[in-house]
């Protein structure tokens, strides 16, 4: 049986700008992927929970507040403090480039800005996934 | 048909023909409109007394004042807004001194969804984009030396509304400055936030409670203010088209007089303050025929459906900003191009305000040059390029007169449409508005995805290694910090007796629907009472919105 | 880790690498049910079914709520259609129950229907087990009920809930035969909205007309029933005339997003459920659960075994092409492989 890649699309903070998280969910879907979409307003610990139980293989988040340093780096803590490891955790939206390598280091795979194709967010997934 | 028409018919046919010998050998571009050129043919059936006629004059086709910018030009009204009060207030002063002739604060998250900045929630969020306010004390900061009673403010805030005006009137208060004098917006479109914008707080019904309450409260108390700003603006951004833009945006406008009107007030009394807010998109000519056929829709709906008989309430004013979603992060000087554009056809379409976005708005805040720049583009359009000196200068385009009558036929479509499913609010709930949205951004996305739709330096024209730009705005992460302990030493000088009486009382008030709220919310403010304690108590009795999404 | 003993022990990651084993097919998928399986059968399976739009998830967020209340813990399978054209879905069954993420008593799965449904029925029995194992009071299956396929996977639950909302025009007419036979409860969300108590009214009547056809009965299964129809009947007038020992489904108005009518909904539920407990009903349906499965399980491994035999080594594209030239025939040639195989 075919592995279905399974991504959570989530929009941590607070900012209702969910036009790029809409998209990209449905781009992925086009792609062939299982996408579970958790709407606004979600924490961390949300996010990572919903993670766990989903057992997704990629954790997709969309911020456009400006808030992304502070709790881009929080998910990718608490997903792996669940014992998630081989999770691929990216990130989107107006994220200065100069953010970008902070980001990373803290274990965001890859941000995407704005501009992005989404065929290029679903390559990144094919080619970094751990299934 | 009259003999000119036949005249033109004919005429029309041999160019046709030309044309087609012409396709054979240069080709068309693709994904253009199917009609390649428009004559009086085309606007044949339109008559001018009845649809077009003049400016000051309904259906008010071409502006809603006699005038227009041959007397004053719009209002430049620059969104601002980050960090403290303290930093905000310095931006508006810088504004002011440019030449600014409005003020338009911008809110963080916090403050726009209802919680203090100490909330845990709030983490990571305070002073982002927008201003941070708790409370009184904070609004104070914000207008600290600026004459309330000379300035027109608008706000964009829309669950917590009515706690920010009631803010803004005790500020005026301290001042000297009485309610009856102050003028300005608050955007309070709560219909919109369901739909696209995603900063609601209570459900559908308690939310046009509040509303209906502002309406009522500065119709006697505050009569100069704008007491809503039903916004298409967050439509266009979330992905709509234009017609779409139109329509549910007047379907929202709908959907708040019926309300106000179930709520025992007169159309003629508060139709006149109800205030619209338009996208300025990419498309000029598009968005011209845009702002012009929604001031004919509205006009028609005030005096066919709600039978208004004064002539302000059936005016479609409106203020306008520029699309934020079409700025780009490749290249972002070309923005300023863009910006130029979409002022161009806010002007043209005759807005009664203006912010212009800046360059660098896809990749942060702006910082203060680019928002200068922003300005400038405003005051090059109105003193220089000649597009405000005549009054709706593209009436009478066969095209921008076609595509008027376009637009508005398609945005009846669908106002008849949310119509059958029961209202705005009801469309929403269901997800409708919501979904036709949803399948447009999606549509816009996969043509640049596919070249069809070609945004320079993004799938076209791209710089390879191109520079990241510096100098962008950086909220200090220590705002939050700042913001809480601000807060506490606050909370801590208040008189708490009086607060827990005022929210007690403001309880009692949320619970009978019969009391209009806005006394009891302007008594807890004064109390300093803060933010998040006054919706939390609203929250406890009108519980929260869970939202509907339908991908 | 040995993700069945994990699961055992309460650890959720383990909970849920065995639902996604159990998914993929993946081939531990088996040697865990064996360990799961002993552990199971104690958990209360609700079906929750119903159009799109009705509301199922909200109403799910709210029961799950009421059951957490009363200190049962509650596993929630959310299964939505996986696109039969590019093999994708979104599954936003989980965005009503955000609330319910982080508690450590609820644990929410959403799974595609990924073009197997008949397939699909079996693996969501197995997550039920698993969750089942794990601990769970309550299990609520929730599939979107159009079609009889997807009626199939609510036929693992004890009790089926069929939820509907007003202002659905025809829709209720197309559906009625299949929800008739399946709703042991029935559930009409947003009672708020215009035409509620009309399609209360449609439900009640045609669960009047229908004949449920007499159940065998014992003397003390007659005498049970004498006293769960008093019951039974109890939220619902117009099943005042139904013969005795039938269970009438109940017809509950709900505004879910206003957690209204939620108590008395899931007062109904618990009816049903000691209901079909007490008269031997459950241990009936549960012995022709173990039956089918069984069945299930033996077709589908003798299917997979047989068709290994005769894909691997091309053999079917030979008699394919025997076929088609017409020289014999599909039952015939099917005859000889199951006399070979199954000698």
């Amino acid at each position: 049986m075919e592995k279905k890649i399974r991504v959570l699309v989530a929009k941590p903070g607070l900012d209702g700008h969910d036009r790029g998280a809409k998209v990209v969910a449905r781009a992925l879907r086009d792609a062939g992927f299982e996408v579970i979409y958790t709407g606004l307003r979600q924490t961390p610990e949300q996010i990572a929970e919903a993670a766990l139980q989903e057992d997704v293989n990629v954790v997709a988040m969309s911020i456009l507040s400006g808030a992304h340093g502070h709790l881009f780096p929080k998910v990718v803590n608490l997903v792996r403090e669940k014992g998630m490891d081989d999770v691929l955790i990216i990130g989107g939206g107006v994220i200065p480039d100069s953010d970008i390598p902070a980001l990373k280091e803290a274990g965001i795979a890859e941000v995407f800005t704005p501009g992005t194709p989404t065929t290029d967010v679903v390559k990144f997934i094919k080619e970094h996934v751990k299934l | 048909m009259s003999t000119e028409h036949e005249k033109i018919q004919a005429e029309l046919a041999k160019y046709q023909a030309s044309v087609e010998k012409a396709i054979a050998r240069f080709p068309e571009r693709d994904h253009l409109p199917e009609q390649r050129l428009y004559t009086p043919l085309d606007i044949k059936d339109t008559d001018y007394a009845d649809e077009i006629s003049f400016p000051g004059v309904y259906p008010y086709t071409r502006g809603v004042q006699p005038t227009m910018y041959r007397g004053r030009f719009w209002t430049m009204r620059m969104y601002a807004g980050f960090s403290t009060a303290e930093e905000s207030n310095k931006r508006y002063r810088m504004l002011i001194e440019n030449g600014a002739t409005g003020l338009s604060c911008a809110f963080d998250l916090p403050t726009q969804i209802g919680y203090d900045s100490d909330d845990p929630i709030s983490e990571g969020e305070v002073g982002k984009v927008g201003v941070a306010i708790d409370s009184l004390a904070d609004m104070e900061v914000l207008f600290d030396k600026i004459d309330l009673g000379k300035v027109s403010t608008s706000m964009t805030i829309n669950a917590p509304a009515s706690v920010l005006l009631a803010m803004y009137i005790a500020v005026a208060e301290k001042q000297g400055v009485a309610a009856d004098q102050l003028r300005g917006t608050i955007q309070n479109d709560i219909l919109k936030e369901y739909a696209a914008r995603g900063t609601y707080i209570f459900p559908p019904r308690p939310s046009m409670r509040l509303i209906t309450n502002i309406f009522e409260f500065c119709s006697k108390n505050v009569p100069k203010w704008n007491t809503i700003s039903i916004s298409g603006y967050h439509i266009r951004e979330a992905g709509s088209t234009a017609a779409q833009e139109i329509a549910f945006t007047i379907a929202d406008g709908i959907a708040y007089c019926e309300a106000a009107i179930k709520a025992g007030l007169k159309i003629d009394d508060f139709a006149g303050r109800l205030s619209f807010f338009w996208n300025a998109h990419n498309n000029v000519l598009e968005e011209v025929a845009k702002f012009r056929a929604s001031r004919r829709i509205w006009a028609k709906v005030m005096k066919e459906r709600f039978h208004a008989e004064k002539d302000k309430s059936m005016k479609l004013r409106f203020h306008t900003q520029t699309a934020g979603s079409m700025l780009t992060a490749q290249q972002p000087n070309n923005n300023i191009v863009r910006v130029a554009l979409q002022t161009a056809a806010a002007v043209m379409g005759g807005t009664q305000s203006l912010h212009t976005n800046s360059r660098d708005e896809a990749l942060a805040l702006p910082t203060q040059e680019s928002v200068t720049i922003a300005l400038r583009t405003q005051q090059i359009v109105a003193y220089e390029s000649g597009l405000a000196d005549v009054i709706d200068p593209l009436a009478g385009s066969y095209y921008v007169e076609a595509m008027t009558n376009k637009l508005e036929a398609e945005a009846w479509d669908y106002i008849h449409k949310i119509d059958e499913m029961g209202g705005a609010v009801a469309a929403i709930e269901k997800g409708y508005i919501q979904k036709e949205i949803q399948d447009s951004a999606y549509k816009w996305q996969m043509d640049v995805e596919s070249g069809a739709r070609v945004i320079v330096g993004v799938n076209k024209f791209q710089m390879e290694n191109e520079e990241p730009p510096k100098d962008l705005l950086k909220v200090d992460e220590a705002v939050g910090k700042r913001q809480v302990a601000k807060l506490h030493d606050m909370k801590a000088k208040r008189d708490n007796a009086a607060v827990e009486a005022a929210l007690k009382d403001l309880k009692a008030a949320c619970q009978d629907e019969n009391e209009n709220l806005m006394p009891h919310i302007l008594a807890a403010v004064k109390t300093y009472a803060t933010l998040g304690e006054i919706c939390g108590v609203m929250r406890e009795v009108f519980g929260e919105y869970e939202a509907h999404v339908n991908l | 880790m040995d993700i069945a003993e994990e699961v055992l022990k309460g650890n959720r990651l383990a909970l849920s690498r065995a639902i996604t084993a159990i998914e993929n097919e993946y081939d531990e998928a088996t040697e865990i049910m064996k360990k799961l399986y002993p552990r199971t059968g104690h958990a209360f399976v609700l079906g929750v079914t119903g159009p799109p739009g009705a509301g199922k998830s909200t109403l799910t967020d709210k029961l799950a709520r009421e059951y957490r209340n009363q200190g049962k813990t509650v596993g929630i399978i959310a299964v939505d259609p996986t696109s039969p054209f590019t093999g994708g879905a979104i599954l936003g069954d989980r965005i009503r129950m955000n609330g319910l993420t982080l508690d450590e008593g609820v644990f929410i799965r959403s799974m595609g229907t990924r073009g197997s449904l008949g397939g699909l029925s079996h693996k969501t029995a197995d997550a039920v087990k698993a969750m089942d194992a794990f601990g769970k009071d309550v299990i609520f299956v929730e599939t979107v009920g159009v079609g009889q396929s997807e009626v199939d996977i609510v036929k693992a639950a004890d009790t089926t809930m069929v939820v509907l909302i007003p202002g659905m025009g025809d829709d209720i007419q197309a559906i009625k035969a299949g929800i008739l036979e399946i709703g042991d409860v029935f559930c009409v969300n947003k009672a708020d909205h215009d035409g509620a108590d009309k399609l209360v009214r449609e439900i009640n009547m045609m669960l009047d007309l229908d004949d449920h056809g007499p159940v065998q009965q014992n003397s003390t299964q007659k005498a049970l029933a004498d006293q769960f129809h008093h019951m039974a009947v109890g939220g619902s007038a117009a099943a005042g005339n139904a013969p005795l020992g039938y269970w009438r489904p109940p017809v509950d108005k709900v505004i879910a997003n206003q957690n209204i009518g939620v108590k008395e909904l899931i007062a109904d539920i618990e009816k049903h459920f000691a209901y079909i407990q007490a008269n031997g009903i459950l241990a009936e349906r549960r012995t022709k659960r173990t039956k089918d499965e069984m069945l299930d399980i033996l077709s589908s491994n003798i299917g997979k075994y047989i068709t290994g035999k005769i894909v691997d080594n091309g053999r079917l594209d030979g008699y394919v092409e025997k076929i088609k030239a017409r020289e014999t025939d599909p039952y015939t040639v099917v005859g000889d492989i199951m006399k070979e195989m199954l000698r």
